[in-house]
């Protein structure tokens, strides 16, 4: 069945259609009509510092290279050989001086002009290319770049608003919480291919329900519960959202909320404590921010522990999880020890995330079962409006509600 | 007093062992009280990194990551298989050693067929302590950058 020919048969977006998975026509477009007309979040420029630095990352499926030219702009140039149209990078990150193809050796700047096309003149007389030839009509294809706080988006878009706008002023704010400015340092990478459909990682993060009964650890620690002073906000077209919590301050004791949680577990303790010794550094009393940024960037504070998480889509049922942890270029000694203790709550292995990606791997095998069904959203309503609580799969309505405009469905 | 390198390929079996065929709980008894224990990828440590996929730095930690994996964390059922091979000790004085070998793992989930999981080296300090060797750092570098999914037990 092709995409045009998919119904979503109903006003709102209170059932989701299981297909909207698993239908490889609705991929395809979502390739066309998503990913290449919005803001992508590619990368740190921490990650590059220095001129010539480089990776190789993905817009959507499209595999870009998101390198710093000799100024020390950033540019992000499609990988593909302007001749014959090999992947011109085979490294998933460098230093270099140009990028040549390893076919013909044609070589391009780090701005993507092409510099180098052997035989151009031809050899002894013979060959060469046609006169009229022109170097500067085939260079690397050259996306359009926004840089925020040290945070590099880039589009396909010919026309699209600049990123603030794009953002907008409350999801801006939350945004520049994180990314205020300071320098950051990377603290590492880790990515995993996970075998679900992309768009079930941006629910994840935009239903808090699951996180007060899926997750022990948060749930047993006060990270983020039920319970817990939280909020849930969107920008006004639904596409972006956030989770705004504050930790229990009275983390293992039982009470209603938890009651209904199989999963908490009031006499955990841990024998290492330094797990948890979280440091607030940010000025409002949240302790935790997830934020999701259309079309493929999740901006996760928990704890001490922070990083974006990349969304890099590979065919209906599967994407690659890219995650960045960070903190600032001032941290101390016991702060860079503490945010990679935290990390054990994040990543593959992560004492959080890891129910996660399981949870995701169950969810793709079971929407398979019956692609025809729906799957019911109405905690918290049937509405997409902000919440002031996190008993709600409120910022899934909304975004499903910004994804069916952008889709025609 | 017997071969060291016998003792000290007898600690890889018993850690494989452990972590396929369990109790997990008793794996983090391999470990010295101070010990060291991470797994990172082979990116990170090219690139000067820090970041670790499990990072224990204690024995304390490395229950913790223990008692997590067999009671907090929601996971598919699985079984890892390590294959621990070209174990090779250097001695760092009196009763240390520094260790390499390369390990592979394959992973069986409920339902599904073995399938690799992951390969990489190890990079390791063992110590004599009161008679037997254990783990004072134990560093798993993983060749690939990107894990199958969920990393669920120690590699």
């Amino acid at each position: 069945m092709t995409a045009h020919e998919r119904q979503w048969n109903l006003n709102g977006t209170h059932r989701v259609p299981y297909w909207v998975y698993t239908d490889r026509s609705i991929y395809d477009r979502e390739m066309k009509d998503v990913f290449p007309r919005s803001w992508n979040y590619v990368g740190l420029e921490a990650e590059i510092p220095n001129p010539g630095d480089f990776k190789r990352t993905n817009v959507g499926e499209t595999s870009v290279i998101v390198v710093r030219g000799k100024e020390g702009e950033i540019n992000v140039l499609k990988n593909q050989c302007a001749h014959r149209g090999l992947e011109v990078c085979r490294q998933d990150y460098g230093t270099t001086r140009a990028f040549q193809c390893p076919y013909h050796q044609w070589t391009y700047r780090l701005d993507g002009d092409l510099t180098g096309v052997p035989f151009i003149k031809g050899v002894g007389g013979h060959g060469g290319m046609p006169d009229d030839f022109d170097r500067k009509d085939h260079g690397l294809t050259k996306l359009k770049v926004a840089t925020r706080h040290g945070a590099i988006f880039a589009t396909e878009a010919e026309t699209i608003e600049p990123l603030e706008d794009y953002l907008g002023e409350k999801m801006l704010k939350l945004f520049d919480r994180v990314f205020n400015g300071k320098p950051l340092r990377i603290v590492g990478v880790s990515r995993q291919r996970i075998p679900a459909n992309w768009k079930l990682m941006f629910e994840n993060i935009k239903d808090p329900y699951h996180a007060s009964l899926l997750h022990v650890f948060l749930v047993t620690f006060g990270l983020f519960r039920a319970d817990n002073p939280s909020r849930t906000e969107m920008d006004k077209t639904g596409r972006h959202s956030a989770l705004v919590s504050q930790r229990s301050t009275n983390p293992l004791t039982a009470n209603a909320a938890t009651q209904e949680m199989a999963s908490f577990k009031e006499k955990l303790e841990l024998h290492d404590k330094r797990l948890l010794d979280i440091v607030k550094e940010f000025p409002d009393p949240a302790t935790v921010v997830m934020q999701t940024i259309w079309p493929n960037l999740i901006v996760q504070q928990q704890a001490n522990t922070l990083a974006t998480r990349q969304i890099v889509p590979a065919g209906p049922d599967a994407f690659d999880l890219n995650w960045t942890f960070f903190g600032y270029a001032d941290d101390d000694e016991a702060m860079r020890a503490r945010r990679l203790r935290h990390a054990n709550l994040m990543g593959p292995a992560g004492f959080v995330s890891l129910d996660d990606s399981e949870v995701m791997d169950l969810a793709q095998r079971g929407i398979h079962v019956d692609a025809e069904r729906a799957a019911v959203v109405e905690m918290g309503g049937r509405g997409s409006e902000d919440h002031d609580h996190i008993v709600t799969e409120t910022a899934i309505r909304a975004f499903y509600g910004y994804y069916r405009e952008v889709m025609g469905l | 007093m017997s071969d060291p390198i016998l003792e000290i390929q007898a600690l890889y079996t018993r850690y494989a062992d452990l972590i396929d065929e369990g109790p997990l709980a008793e794996w983090p008894t391999l470990f010295t009280e101070d010990a060291i224990f991470k797994i990172v990828t082979r990116e990170n440590v090219d690139r000067g990194w820090a970041l670790a996929l499990m990072s224990c730095d204690s024995r304390a930690a490395i229950e913790d990551r223990a008692y997590a994996i067999e009671n907090l964390s929601m996971t598919i059922p699985r079984r890892y298989r390590h294959l621990i091979s070209g174990i090779a000790a250097a001695p760092r004085g009196a009763d240390k050693w520094n260790a390499t070998a390369n390990f592979a793992v394959f992973e069986t989930i409920e339902g599904q067929p073995t399938a690799a999981f992951a390969a990489g080296r190890y990079k390791d300090v063992i110590v004599r302590e009161n008679g037997t060797l254990r783990f004072k750092e134990k560093i798993s570098i993983t060749d690939a950058a990107s894990i199958k999914n969920s990393l669920v037990f120690p590699l």
